[in-house]
């Protein structure tokens, strides 16, 4: 299956990318977090302050992922 | 309802008058402005850059902003928020509720607020004179939105 990933603001700075395309079998969210940390280039994944969205809904990393899914990760949000 | 994501400025005293113009059964509005302070956390701020999720952003204001209309009898809400580069003294949000009396008003506009800083996708980044700097979440903002529970 395959799944679009976006990070946002300091993660997407850190890791020096906006948005990839992962193909794979992933269960969940964190799953797909999981394949991204075996690169240290994905360290920041690692915070525990990490949020993320699927298909741009908020949700936890325990998130069911189907084909096609938008997968964001993003530090806590800071607007208003 | 009215949902707005912008980069461009904005005046909050037209934006209030506007949340009664056509409706003479408003009897409260009650408004937040949020401004670009020029200090924060020990640092001198010149500027800052708002970046958000497209897309994203909008539908999360929308659902903060549904769930206020279920919870008080409101006649009118709106959330309008900066995106982009903004200046120190800049507005950067604005939440209005209009009602028939204050206090689903009052609590309507803390509501939102309070939401829209736990869960709408937006991400301050500072200018400082150390270079440039990401605004870190604050847990009293999470414990601000948990009285709502």
């Amino acid at each position: 299956m395959s799944i679009n990933v976006l990070f946002f603001a300091r993660y997407g700075e850190t890791i020096g990318l906006d948005s990839l395309e992962m193909e794979g079998d992933f269960a969940t969210v964190d799953a797909v977090r999981q394949a991204l940390v075996g690169d240290p280039g994905f360290d920041v994944l690692n915070e525990t302050s990490l949020m993320c969205a699927r298909n741009q809904e908020m949700c936890s990393v325990d998130e069911p992922l189907e084909a096609g899914d938008e997968v964001a990760f993003f530090p806590p949000v800071t607007g208003g | 309802m009215a949902i707005r994501v912008q980069p461009a400025p904005f005046d909050p005293g037209a934006e209030v008058n506007a949340m009664h113009a056509a409706n003479v059964g408003v009897g409260a509005v009650v408004s937040f402005v949020g401004y670009v302070r020029d200090f924060n956390d020990g640092h001198d701020v010149a500027g800052m850059f708002l970046e958000h999720y497209p897309g994203m952003t909008e539908k999360a204001l929308a659902k903060i902003a549904v769930e206020a209309e279920q919870r008080w009898p409101l006649l009118k809400l709106e959330v309008l928020h900066r995106i982009g580069a903004l200046e120190p003294g800049e507005p950067i949000v604005f939440v209005a509720a209009a009602s028939a009396h204050r206090q689903a008003a009052f609590d309507a506009c803390a509501f939102v607020m309070d939401y829209l800083k736990t869960r709408a996708p937006f991400w301050k980044k500072e200018n400082t004179p150390q270079g440039p700097r990401w605004v870190d979440g604050r847990s009293s903002d999470h414990d601000a939105a948990l009285r709502w529970k």
